[in-house]
């Protein structure tokens, strides 16, 4: 808490949300052929972002649990429509993330996207903004308008700038989500003409005071909405748009998706499927935890047999997330806070490690394992932080990934210890496929003549990728920074839903 | 409250941090001089807390209360804090002081290697977990340290990454030490569930040991009635000990070690030999109650130890790797270590723990020297006569061979009979049928220590030289940081073992006292007394003379043209059992036919069927060909043909006006 | 001389000959002046109406006559704006055959 900051009123979640979307505007007043200036523009107004993001972490205060900074503006009146924004424990830290890794994506594409820059820019503006207005948005038609708008420029993103099979991937990825989030707007229809309202707030309050839902609504609502999130996690076994999406996605585009848009999936279970419907989720609670379990088995089985990079981190992306849906279905403090911590762990391990394969795809135009392995004595530096970033992402203590997987696996091991130990498993075969991948990129002889002289890191990719490693050792030696925001707000949900 | 506790670990780091960062800008002499200073600056840091801690005014610890770590206010609070006390202690200057020499002996050993600083970078990084394992407060603290050094026995076993070899060796390391690690993160649930902490004091104390001993799990317990169960504290005793398997190299996760000698030869000194992989005993020793209160799991570490001890023994006797000899030998003295823990010795375990860290240390940097001097070669049938080449490295090497065959008054000798006396006393004295067998495997096994460390002297100093004629003029002694290091750790495996003298020869169990391990007598009557030293004179003598046949039958075996060897080979039971082991117990093979194949089959079947058949082909593919059938179907109406369309429309609007005026008329009538 | 029957007699005949020549011809020029016809047809049903609804109120309405001028107008612009995009359509693909117009199949 900033004091300076106390008094100073101003709409600070609207200006993080949309900051981004005005930003993509100016851009549309920009000649397109000066790319450069396009570039630098985006750069400026997502580190404005993450400005505005900081300034509403300063203002953030850790002692409550309610929503913060809550701004609420009649929009669509005769509809009970409004802008209503909020944040809280769930969200403070997603849209951190958010606002911290879109700068970095902005200077990785500096050299990879050379087409259609103008668009391309325009498209990851307008995606910010829709990932963030999806974590404050705190009505139902608000969060569907920004959780749907995220889908368009992400299309965009792979069916245009994305690799050979971009449309079959673009169409998959787009298809799939819309159903799922189809079936969620009927739900949000269904509670409006239940409750009369689309604000969150009051919603929860009235289906738990006034308008209670009997157990066969609970039950197919609460379908409805996991349904669109599972999708978008994805849970096993709706994940197989991930592998193409990230494949044909160009970098920038695997690292958003992996670093913010799938966290769309798990938050939205916190925030809105879970609380809204707990009979129903506590009564699909084993067969969530199983679908889980199963997918961070799967994913990591998935992930050994992969010959392609990127196909291979996408199914670990599987494997992850699996922890993060297990713990959503934990209601306790110790596994939801692992959750929370585990969708940033996982957006700084994996969203590095897409941004290191965008740099050697860069330099070798190739993602096939088998045309690298002895990289390491050509580029040290580079291996040096692709290492990091495995070791992140495989759980080593004292790294980030370790802390959330811990508090994960005590709270699912403590509700049934056959969770804890498969899920535990999962840790084993992700040291197996990561090491196997290490070992056939990095190690080994240098066999291909093609990868004798690339190029090890420039200090731009040294600038861009350190702030990674400082988060990562961070929130691995000292989490309680970030545990401290979220945890009232966790205790305040864990005692409404033993309600 | 001390919080220059925190330089222990601190100082090696910061080293890692110079040498990694700036190594190769500053050149190899200043990177020596950093990495070497790191942990002697530990080293003096720790002998300095030392110094307070045998103070008698104070009280025998040290502690830093750190800062919070996983933290969540009132609901689970582990934090970053660091406790300094005899075991620690000890453990402490043996990592920093062994590690200086092993440090200063790798100037020599690694000069003109390309990647000097990155080796002198993960030294030091492995220093530092090495010291966070033994100074952690907490087991997830320790953890840290458990995983930390696994990670750099993994970098430094693949340290030559070129080799494919290299990478597999390193990967398995890593790969079986998690299977470990899963066993001991499910320990620690139990302990956060039971005990509400992972505090070493909180897990040791005897009144939380004594009413989480009540608990049982609903693991084998009775399926009809539900009672019954595994009791806690040994179902956390044993996954820590499967921990413990992991990193200590037992029976069924030992695979890793003998790969692991890929490293270089200091780094199998410090890291496979010295310290490291006897961080198991060391957590052992460390939760001491715990695992005192958990009979049923010491029996099964008594049982893993000697098995691990005798089959590792059985493997060493035919390696002709001088680097594997020595692997397997460790593994083999790791099984002693907690055959010694599983039979409630944990004093002697530990002795044992400390001894083994200067002669195995010596014995490897020993063989360092004779590769060094060889030009990298391991191969013992290529060696032989170097007495005359390397005289002081076949004098350390002796030393170091006659202290693990426990030739008094040499270290291992003290420490070796401790183990084997608390076995004799646990068997024979107390009457457990268990304890006497594996008593009879660990007497077997020294003996059997004591003849394949003959083996490896005679082979390579002693004999006929078989060195390659070109090789032949160019071997030479090691100088300068090679031989001190290989002198100091010879005369610590010549005294070693004074640290730790028994009562019943005059001694006063120095190391035990201090650690806290040792198991008073004060409360035994006079003659309860005379029996016990009554058998541990029988026992020591015992294994002296197991130990002097050993060498002896060594000696006899491969002095110069005794023959004996070939003659045992060519039998039909000496080719069986000479094939076997020479081939490992065909462990490796498997476990690759059982269990990683397999595995890896069926991750292929399974993306196959389920990821692209089944939910690809069929579900996703399916239900886009269904919307695509019934586009198909209503495609057909879509003419194009003006007129067709009117005519739908027209009939469609009377449709609808037969209803509208249907309705009206309903209203009319109404 | 004015009987409303025999007009709506006839506005029904004209209507399903226009009707008929919409649907059943193939040249959009005879489509068109179906249409016309079928317009027409309205037309003097509403002047047919509109004259019945005149008699019967004293106030003199002629909103039926209005209307069927308003057709006309209607009318008109509707045949000129068809004509044109017939002449269009002639010009670009050389044929006013709604059978070989069928660009819109499925």
């Amino acid at each position: 808490m900033i004091p300076e900051l106390e008094s100073f009123k101003m709409p600070i979640l609207s200006l993080v949300t949309l900051t981004p979307a005005l930003g993509a505007l100016l851009l549309t007043l920009i000649d397109r052929n000066n790319k450069a200036l396009i570039r630098q523009i985006a750069l400026m107004v997502s580190f404005l972002g993450l400005l505005f993001s900081l300034i509403m972490v300063g203002n953030f205060d850790a002692t409550v649990g309610t929503m913060q900074m809550e701004e609420n503006l009649p929009w669509i009146e005769s509809l009970g429509i409004s802008y209503h924004l909020g944040v809280d424990g769930f969200s403070v830290l997603l849209i951190l993330l958010t606002s911290f890794s879109m700068p970095f994506v902005f200077l990785s594409t500096w050299k990879a996207v050379d087409s259609r820059v103008k668009e391309f820019h325009i498209a990851l503006l307008l995606l910010q903004t829709g990932m963030i207005g999806a974590f404050v948005a705190l009505d139902l038609i608000l969060f569907y308008l920004f959780y749907e708008a995220m889908l368009v420029p992400m299309y965009l993103i792979i069916g245009i700038w994305g690799g050979k099979d971009r449309v079959y991937a673009a169409l998959k990825f787009f298809i799939y989500t819309m159903v799922g989030s189809l079936f969620m707007f009927l739900a949000i229809l269904y509670l409006y003409n239940h409750a009369g309202t689309f604000d969150l707030p009051l919603l929860l309050e009235r289906l738990r005071t006034t308008n209670p839902l009997d157990g066969t609504q609970q039950f197919w609502l609460f379908l409805a909405f996991a349904l669109s999130f599972a999708i978008k996690v994805p849970l096993f076994p709706l994940h197989t748009w991930l592998p193409d999406a990230h494949v044909q996605a160009p970098t920038a585009g695997s690292v958003v998706l992996a670093g913010v848009l799938l966290k769309m999936g798990t938050y939205g279970l916190l925030r809105f499927a879970i609380p809204l419907f707990p009979e129903a989720a506590m009564d699909l609670r084993e067969e969530f935890c199983w679908l889980a379990v199963t997918g961070i088995i799967f994913g990591a089985c998935m992930a050994l047999v992969q010959t392609d990079i990127k196909k291979l981190i996408a199914y670990s992306s599987v494997s992850h997330l699996g922890f993060v849906v297990l713990a959503c279905f934990m209601n306790d403090v110790e596994s939801l806070t692992g959750a929370i911590l585990q969708m940033v762990n996982h957006g700084l391990s994996t969203g590095m490690l897409f941004l290191m394969i965008g740099i050697i795809y860069e330099r070798r135009h190739t993602r096939e394992l088998a045309d690298y392995g002895g990289l390491a004595g050509v580029v040290p530096v580079y291996s040096v932080f692709f290492i990091i970033a495995v070791l992140s992402s495989i759980g080593l203590p004292g790294l980030n990934g370790f802390v959330g997987e811990f508090l994960i696996l005590f709270g699912a091991f403590r509700a049934d210890a056959v969770w804890g130990i498969l899920a535990a498993s999962g840790v084993v075969l992700g040291a197996l496929y990561m090491l196997k991948m290490t070992k056939m990129f990095l190690f080994g002889p240098l066999v291909h003549d093609a990868n004798r002289n690339v190029q090890d890191l420039q200090t731009r990719e040294i600038l861009y990728l350190s702030p990674f490693v400082i988060m990562m050792v961070w929130l691995g030696l000292y989490p309680s920074t970030f545990t401290k925001l979220v945890q009232p707000t966790l205790s305040l949900y864990v005692q409404m839903l033993q309600n | 409250m001390d919080s220059n506790l925190l330089w222990i670990p601190l100082f090696p780091f910061l080293g890692f941090l110079l040498n990694g960062i700036l190594g190769k800008r500053l050149g190899n002499r200043a990177v020596s001089v950093i990495a070497s200073v790191a942990p002697l600056l530990a080293f003096m840091v720790s002998f300095g807390a030392w110094r307070k801690i045998i103070d008698p005014a104070s009280s025998g610890a040290l502690h830093w209360d750190g800062f919070p770590w996983i933290w969540l206010d009132g609901i689970l609070e582990i934090p970053f804090a660091l406790h300094f006390d005899g075991l620690s202690a000890v453990m402490c200057l043996v990592i920093t002081g062994v590690g200086s020499l092993i440090h200063l002996y790798s100037i020599g050993y690694m000069k003109g290697d390309p990647g000097y600083h990155r080796y002198f970078a993960y030294l030091n990084l492995f220093t530092t977990f090495m010291l966070l394992l033994v100074l952690g407060d907490n087991l997830l603290l320790l953890f840290i340290g458990w995983e930390g050094v696994g990670l750099c026995s993994y970098l430094l076993i693949g340290f030559w990454f070129q080799e494919d070899e290299n990478c597999a060796a390193g990967k398995k390391a890593f790969i079986v030490n998690r299977v470990g690690d899963l066993a001991f993160l499910l320990g620690m649930f139990l302990c956060l569930i039971y005990f509400g902490t992972l505090e070493m004091s909180a897990l040791t104390n005897a009144d939380n040991i004594a009413q989480v001993s009540m608990e049982t799990t609903g693991f084998m317990a009775d399926p009809d009635t539900g009672t019954g169960g595994m009791a806690v504290i040994t179902a956390i005793a044993i996954l820590l000990f499967i921990g413990a398997t992991g990193k200590s190299a037992q029976i069924p996760l030992y695979v890793w070690l003998p790969d692991a000698m890929a490293g270089p030869t200091p780094v199998s000194a410090l890291i496979h030999a010295a310290t490291m992989v006897t961080s198991g005993v060391y957590l052992c020793c460390r939760l001491m109650p715990l695992f005192e209160a958990a009979p049923m799991a010491l029996s099964i570490v008594a049982v893993v130890g000697a098995c691990t001890a005798l089959l590792a023994a059985l493997i060493a006797f035919t390696q002709n790797d001088i680097k594997k000899v020595l692997a397997y030998s460790t593994v083999s003295q790791l099984g002693y270590m907690f055959f010694a823990i599983g039979v409630g010795a944990f004093s002697a375990a530990f002795f044992h723990v400390v001894t083994h860290a200067f002669f195995k240390a010596l014995l490897f940097l020993g063989s360092g020297a004779v590769i060094h001097a060889m030009h990298h070669e391991q191969d013992m049938r290529k060696m032989g006569g170097l007495r005359k080449q390397l005289p002081f490295t076949h004098l350390t090497f002796l030393i170091g061979t006659f202290a693990i065959a426990g030739v008094p008054p040499l270290a291992g000798f003290f420490s070796k009979d401790e183990i084997l006396f608390a076995g004799y006393k646990a068997g024979i004295m107390d009457g457990n049928s268990l304890a006497t067998m594996f008593w009879y495997v660990s007497v077997a096994t020294a003996g059997m220590t004591a003849f394949y460390m003959m083996r490896c002297v005679a082979m390579t100093f002693w004999g006929n030289s078989n060195v390659d004629a070109k090789l032949e003029g160019k071997v030479h002694e090691p100088g300068g940081w090679i031989g001190f290091a290989l002198f100091v750790l010879a005369i610590a495996s010549a005294l070693g073992g004074f640290l730790n003298v028994p009562e019943f020869l005059g001694g006063h169990a120095i190391l035990g006292h201090f650690t806290g391990l040792h198991v008073s007598h004060a409360n035994m009557t006079p003659e309860e007394l005379d029996i016990l030293h009554a058998g541990e004179w029988t026992s020591m003598f015992i294994s002296l003379a197991i130990a002097g046949a050993g060498l002896l039958v060594g000696y006899l075996f491969y002095r110069n043209g005794s023959g004996l060897p070939a003659a045992f080979r060519s039998s039909a039971p000496g080719a069986f059992l000479g094939n076997l082991s020479e081939n490992k117990f065909y462990v490796d093979e498997l476990y690759a036919f059982l269990i990683v194949r397999p595995f890896e089959a069926i991750s292929q079947l399974m993306h196959t069927l389920i990821d692209q058949v089944l939910i690809d082909r069929l579900l996703v593919g399916g239900s886009a060909l269904f919307v695509r059938g019934l586009g198909e179907l209503t495609r057909r109406m879509q003419t194009g043909f003006i007129p067709g369309y009117l005519l739908t429309f027209g009939c469609g609007a009377l449709v609808l006006i037969y209803i509208l005026l249907n309705q009206l008329a309903k209203g009319g009538a109404q | 001389m004015f009987s409303l029957p025999a007009l709506l007699y006839l506005s029904a005949l004209l209507f399903s000959i226009g009707i008929y020549g919409v649907l059943a011809r193939r040249n959009i020029l005879v489509v068109l002046m179906s249409l016309e016809l079928m317009l027409n047809a309205v037309n003097i049903a509403l002047v047919g109406f509109g004259r019945v609804h005149a008699l019967s109120t004293t106030s003199g309405e002629h909103g039926g006559q209005i209307f069927t001028l308003m057709v006309l107008a209607v009318a008109a612009a509707e045949a000129a704006i068809g004509l044109s995009l017939l002449l269009l359509i002639w010009r670009r693909w050389k044929t006013i055959d709604l059978r070989e117009l069928c660009r819109l199949s499925g």
